[in-house]
């Protein structure tokens, strides 16, 4: 049985499509990604699943219920963890994990053993009874995720879990989720704007502007581009593009890093292009640097839309987001 | 079972954090105490003699005291507006329980850290020489508790709906200043103008500042003068609290248990 079954589902907002017509299904114990810009509609996907937002149109089955026919069943058997914290500050890491165990109806021995297992597990249990305005970025968001799993979730949802926090903290947390999968056997679906994250998981979607633009594994996806990655800077790069695909038949992209030519065996060809820049027949053109790479999802991505990332307007939402980081900043 | 134990979740959750945050307390103690002192001690010489020579602060602290269970309640009441973005509501609301337990577990919730909050400024009485029986402590409580369950609905009610902090700030200027100076808590309304007459009598909290007058002040100044300063007779001003308090409740509750 599969844990998530989306078929398409479409949200709007007035008149704007957040998510359109977006079908795929997760596997039990899958780790799968939504990999997009801000506002591709990562949030607003997830908040459908979880029963958060009615779908405009389209239906979603986790866990094998409905989420519209019956959301308190897809409730019960999923853990979410916010792209914005959700603890209560003024309370224990402890009494964090009560207030779920009530919410969740949980036996009181369950609840200790499970909760005491669970910090165990993310590194926490000496915190446990202080208080959560205390804690880092990086150990709010263990925390968040052991209560996720409290109630033995079918499916845990992570929006942006690693949003805001430094390399090295981001890096601990996804071993810890990792780990996490391997002893609780859970499914993890958790969107991202971060592509060194997404190569968590076992497989990946790529969303912009609403939709699926591509869906498979890491590897699969990174095959698409046809071997090496060739990024080049010259004195100008459109001149450098135009000369590329006259002489050597080779389509390059202009990017904002410079010239990015996809080729097999690209090591060979760097004397080639160098040489055809420099000894040009009108002017010769200047090449600042050339850079041979593996292909990276950034480079899927800015293949399949034609742009890096991109920046959404700010909503009520973020405003409030903003001001919230301010105030509590300026408290501390 | 489920369903009470959310109201009591929720309702245990905002006492524990009223109880754990000793600087809000003393904080939101500022506000009442400030006005009670300069404006009590401002006015008095002014306003104690058209009022049969009762003291003005007398006069002032059961105002004061609406006061704080006013704006603690209806603060409580729209840190939902909050709380839903980036706090614990977010996690209640994804949670499978009942939106109307937790609604209700936030009215609870609010009026009993509002009445607290009314309580630690009874507890000044003596501070205005005003005299407090043990049964008028007991009434008390619980029109304090009927005043605030009425302002945490009627929060609720304005909040549900709320998508941002810029309405708030809108609500506290048009709607909620508005409510506490029309309600008597500063001067008697008395011989005031028609309209403010009819915009205090569609005013609840006017019904709750009245009814604080008629019991805090029982013992202190005589009953004739007392008449006089108050507007109706307390029965009359607890029956419509209390149909105050149903009429936002079940909007409230409605309106919270189907947001999105």
């Amino acid at each position: 049985m599969n844990a998530i079954e989306a078929e398409n589902l479409t949200r709007r907002f007035g008149d704007f499509t957040a998510v359109q017509d977006v079908s795929f299904t997760v596997a039990e114990g899958e780790i799968f990604a939504f990999l997009g810009p801000n506002g591709a509609g990562k949030t607003t996907t997830i908040n459908m699943l979880c029963t958060l937002l009615r779908p405009t149109s389209g239906t979603a089955r986790v866990g094998g219920y409905d989420v519209r026919r019956a959301p308190h069943a897809v409730r019960r058997n999923i853990g979410l963890v916010f792209q914005d914290p959700s603890l209560d500050d003024r309370l224990t890491a402890w009494q964090n994990l009560w207030f779920h165990a009530m919410l969740y109806d949980l036996p009181r021995g369950e609840f200790h053993r499970r909760a005491r297992y669970l910090l165990d597990l993310v590194e926490l249990m000496e915190h446990a009874h202080r208080e959560v305005r205390t804690f880092s970025g990086g150990m709010k968001r263990r925390l968040e995720i052991a209560r996720g799993l409290l109630h033995r979730p079918k499916v845990l949802f992570l929006d942006e879990p690693t949003l805001g926090l430094d390399p090295q903290t981001r890096r601990h947390i996804w071993e810890h989720i990792i780990s996490l999968r391997d002893k609780e056997g859970s499914t993890i679906f958790f969107t991202t704007h971060y592509m060194d994250e997404a190569e968590n998981a076992d497989r990946i979607a790529i969303i912009d502007h609403g939709r699926i633009v591509a869906l498979d594994t890491p590897e699969n996806l990174k095959a698409t581009i046809g071997g090496d990655v060739l990024l080049i800077r010259t004195s100008d790069d459109r001149i450098a593009a135009q000369r590329l695909k006259e002489m050597l038949h080779l389509e390059a992209r202009l990017t904002g890093e410079g010239l990015l030519i996809e080729a097999k065996r690209a090591d060979q060809l760097i004397p080639t292009v160098v040489n055809l820049f420099q000894n040009g027949q009108d002017s010769a053109l200047t090449v600042y640097s050339v850079n041979l790479r593996r292909p990276s999802l950034d480079d899927v991505f800015i293949k399949l839309t034609g742009r890096a990332l991109r920046d959404e307007e700010a909503s009520p939402i973020d405003r409030m987001r903003l001001s919230s980081r301010l105030w509590r900043g300026s408290r501390r | 079972m489920s369903w009470l134990k959310v109201v009591y979740t929720i309702w245990y959750r905002d006492v524990l954090r009223f109880l754990r945050d000793r600087t809000r307390i003393v904080s939101s103690l500022g506000q009442p105490l400030f006005f009670l002192v300069i404006f009590g001690n401002g006015l008095a010489p002014a306003m104690t003699a058209g009022m049969g020579n009762v003291d003005f602060r007398s006069f002032l602290f059961p105002g004061i005291v609406s006061m704080a269970v006013l704006f603690t309640a209806v603060f409580s009441a729209v840190s939902i507006v909050w709380d839903r973005e980036f706090g614990f509501l977010k996690e209640v609301l994804v949670a499978p329980v009942p939106r109307t337990a937790v609604a209700l577990g936030k009215v609870a919730g609010g009026s009993t850290t509002a009445m607290f909050q009314g309580i630690l400024l009874l507890v000044l009485a003596p501070l205005v020489q005003v005299r407090l029986a043990p049964i008028q402590w007991i009434t008390l409580v619980a029109m304090m508790l009927l005043l605030a369950a009425t302002m945490t609905s009627f929060g609720i009610l304005i909040a549900a709906r709320m998508r941002s902090m810029e309405g708030f700030h809108m609500m506290m200027n048009f709607l909620l200043m508005p409510m506490f100076f029309l309600s008597g808590a500063f001067f008697p309304l008395r011989g005031v103008p028609l309209w403010m007459e009819w915009l205090a009598k569609v005013d609840p909290v006017t019904y709750g500042v009245d009814a604080f007058r008629q019991v805090i002040l029982r013992g202190t100044v005589p009953e004739l003068i007392l008449r006089l300063l108050t507007l109706y007779p307390l029965e009359i001003n607890l029956v419509l609290l209390l149909a105050y308090w149903l009429l936002f409740l079940f909007p409230a509750v409605w309106m919270f248990a189907r947001q999105e």
